[in-house]
């Protein structure tokens, strides 16, 4: 848990009940039947130098907000108000892709799979060099000198940039992304799974680069895992997301050691710990059924369906998120109230 | 420990490809006791689904197990003992065990369910291949079985369809067809990989639960060191077709012996853990298998490296206190290769030399 509060800068990204829905269309006419919210009503800020968690299981929505952010996707409603280095304000959700160009270079993207991300018909040279060409910042000699500085930041040996994917393991590879992910000086990186289909020994070394790369470049987060144990060591505040929707933000320390949410509970419970030790002393939580369909989300509180907790006002109402101490926002009518358990700290009784 | 199941003796699983031979499994030794968990680790290209493969011959060409044993004991009272590598892989003998007394799970549960089968048809027809009952009787094991993984209203999901079960659903009848026949081994290879961790949470807990139920081995087959802590009673640690290090789960997690152990031990960021900071991480990547490298397979991303022993000599396997087994040269087992330096599971390995 890694950070203390005081060394962040201002607000970078203020995002502001962001949604992104999908339409399902049926029949000859496309007749538009219902949406798929796959964001549904997203807020959140990150400050400069921050690394900030998404987390959820598949289908929460998580990548779908990354993708907003980078403005991949054109949502469909709410801001994503990005402070840019001069100092003025734009809001990222209604730009056009003639204004995108300038923010484009500052917000990148780092993928998950190391093997689909990468065109195999190019070399590194052109994998890396690729956004200096496009948003005309090298060419020629200029930008081969930049490709191999960024090979070497991310602890590649520059004489690889005439080589193609298909010569690199997996997390080579994803040390290529990062590189082209750094290529134009981004300020703020959207990492979506990015350590996940590594193997554990190589896995470590890439966290460890994030981790420097971040130092040395002043740089911020939005770092989206499934991994709750890569988060913790990562992030400085984490965002829970449910069916589309943040259920729970905090501080990483306190989100871990006292959720007031029960889905963060229970996420938490289901992590599996390598001690064995902590098997009989565990209390598990195991949600029954499935997440519901986003398609057909239920009413009331998201989580309602599998929630242990579950009371009659939580099928009516949907909770608000709210500060219930300071700096630590939950979803739920209860919070504050469950006496739900987080992690226990290894090695303190 | 209770009594031997099965006892994989130095099996070595060879792919003869155009580019070169492929050594997968190169030296995995460990045995499976009745009712016990053991669960095989190791990173990607370790050989720990090619070793899965190779216990129910199963191994596609151009893979070819080229050496090792592996030894199931019949049990229920006759001393009986079949030694599966020997089988022809389509003969009739090891498709009697295939699924009847050893099942095997995968990760991706499309990967062993038919697409244009109903779900009931498909543990129907592993039932009556292997029983000789009739279709009601046997469609009344399969509800049951569905029951029993708890799969909700388990009449309406034996005329389902794969495509119509949610991600774990399908987990779960897979895991019903697997146990349908009560095999007296099941073979799970990363089968909560892909799902999420609420619903691994479940799956394990149900495994967990079935075996006390039913009395059955497990060899779990996994990357994930949480998932091993959390259900293993014995571990193999397996790298690069070599299985490194095996012992109780306790010993493997709180005293690792191999330095390969060791560091993917430590380089795992553990939930809860108060120390922050930069994690442990091992030099390097798992080597080409084209281009594997000489002595002992990990020598040249392990801190312990001892040059001109560790880069020529293939660690044999020593056995220390408390069943710990470990192939590693600082504990010994690198003199002159002759018969009395070897560990008693691997004479034959010398000769060949």
């Amino acid at each position: 848990m890694a950070g203390n509060v005081g060394t962040y800068g201002e607000v970078i990204l203020d995002v502001r009940d962001l949604r992104m829905y999908f339409p399902i269309t049926r029949g000859f006419l496309r007749r538009h039947v219902g949406d798929v919210k796959a964001v549904d009503g997203v807020s959140f800020a990150v400050r400069q130098r921050e690394t900030l968690g998404l987390v959820g299981e598949s289908g929460c929505g998580k990548t779908t907000t990354g993708r907003c952010l980078v403005r991949a996707l054109e949502p469909t409603g709410g801001q994503i108000l990005y402070r840019r280095a001069d100092g003025s304000c734009v809001d990222l959700a209604t730009l056009d892709r003639r204004e995108l160009r300038p923010v484009w270079r500052e917000i990148r993207m780092i993928f998950q799979d190391p093997y689909l991300s990468l065109n195999p018909r190019w070399t590194l040279r052109d994998i890396v060099g690729e956004p200096l060409k496009v948003n005309g910042i090298a060419r020629g000699r200029a930008l081969e000198d930049r490709v191999a500085e960024l090979l070497r930041l991310v602890g590649l040996r520059p004489e690889y940039m005439r080589r193609y994917p298909h010569a690199f393991s997996g997390g080579e590879r994803q040390r290529v992304g990062i590189a082209r992910a750094l290529a134009t000086n981004p300020r703020i990186i959207v990492a979506d799974e990015a350590v996940s289909a590594l193997d554990v020994s190589v896995r470590a070394q890439i966290i460890n680069l994030l981790e420097d790369l971040r130092d040395r470049f002043d740089l911020t987060y939005i770092f989206i895992s499934h991994d709750l144990s890569v988060v913790q060591h990562i992030c400085n505040r984490v965002a829970v997301m449910y069916l589309g929707k943040v259920v729970e933000l905090a501080d990483t320390r306190r989100l871990f050691l006292a959720p007031q949410m029960p889905y963060t509970e229970a996420l938490l419970s289901a992590v599996p710990r390598p001690d064995p030790d902590l098997r009989a002393k565990r209390r598990r939580i195991v949600l029954q059924g499935d997440v519901p369909d986003p398609a057909d989300a239920p009413s009331g509180c998201p989580f309602h369906t599998r929630c242990p907790y579950v009371q009659e006002v939580c099928r009516r109402e949907v909770p608000p998120l709210r500060e219930v101490a300071p700096g630590h926002f939950a979803a739920c009518h209860f919070a504050g109230q469950l006496g739900l358990r987080g992690i226990e700290l290894e090695g303190v009784a | 420990m209770g009594e031997l199941l099965l006892e994989v003796k130095d099996l070595r699983t060879y792919f003869y490809t155009g580019e070169g031979v492929v050594r997968s499994v190169d030296g995995a030794t460990f045995d499976v006791h009745r009712g016990r968990t053991l669960c095989v680790v190791g990173e990607s290209g370790c050989g720990k689904s090619v070793t899965a493969l190779s216990i129910l011959q199963l191994v596609q060409r151009p893979g070819r197990i080229v050496g090792g044993e592996v030894l199931l004991h019949r049990g229920e009272g006759s001393q009986e003992v079949v030694d599966l590598a020997k089988l022809k892989p389509h003969g009739r003998e090891i498709r009697r065990i295939r699924g009847k007394e050893i099942a095997m799970i995968f990760q991706e549960p499309m990967s062993s369910l038919s697409p244009v089968h109903t779900i009931g048809s498909q543990i129907v027809e592993a039932i009556r291949l292997h029983f000789e009952v009739s279709r009601e009787e046997a469609r009344a094991r399969a509800i049951e079985v569905l029951r029993r993984v708890n799969i909700p209203r388990a009449e309406r999901a034996l005329d389902a369809y794969t495509f119509e079960l949610s991600g774990g659903m399908r987990q779960r009848a897979m895991i019903a067809m697997a146990l349908s026949c009560r095999p007296r081994l099941l073979i799970a290879d990363e089968p909560t990989t892909a799902l999420d961790v609420t619903t691994q949470a479940q799956i394990l807990e149900l495994m967990q639960e079935l075996q006390r139920d039913l009395g059955m081995a497990m060899m779990f087959i996994t990357h994930d060191l949480g998932v091993v802590a959390e259900i293993a009673d014995e571990v193999a640690v397996m790298y690069l077709g070599m299985v490194v290090e095996r012992g109780g789960v306790r010993e493997i997690f709180h005293s690792p012996k191999h330095p390969y152990t060791q560091a993917l031990l430590k380089s795992v960021p553990r939930l809860g853990e108060v120390r922050a900071g930069r994690l442990h991480a091992i030099r390097g990547s798992v080597p080409n298998p084209y281009n594997r490298p000489g002595g002992c397979p990990f020598h040249d991303r392990c801190d312990s490296f001892m040059p001109g022993r560790c880069d020529r000599i293939v660690p044999p396997p020593v056995e220390l206190e408390g069943g710990r087994v470990v192939r590693c040269l600082l504990y010994g087992g690198g003199e002159e290769p002759d018969q009395s330096a070897v560990g008693k599971e691997d004479g034959r390995r010398w000769q060949g030399m």
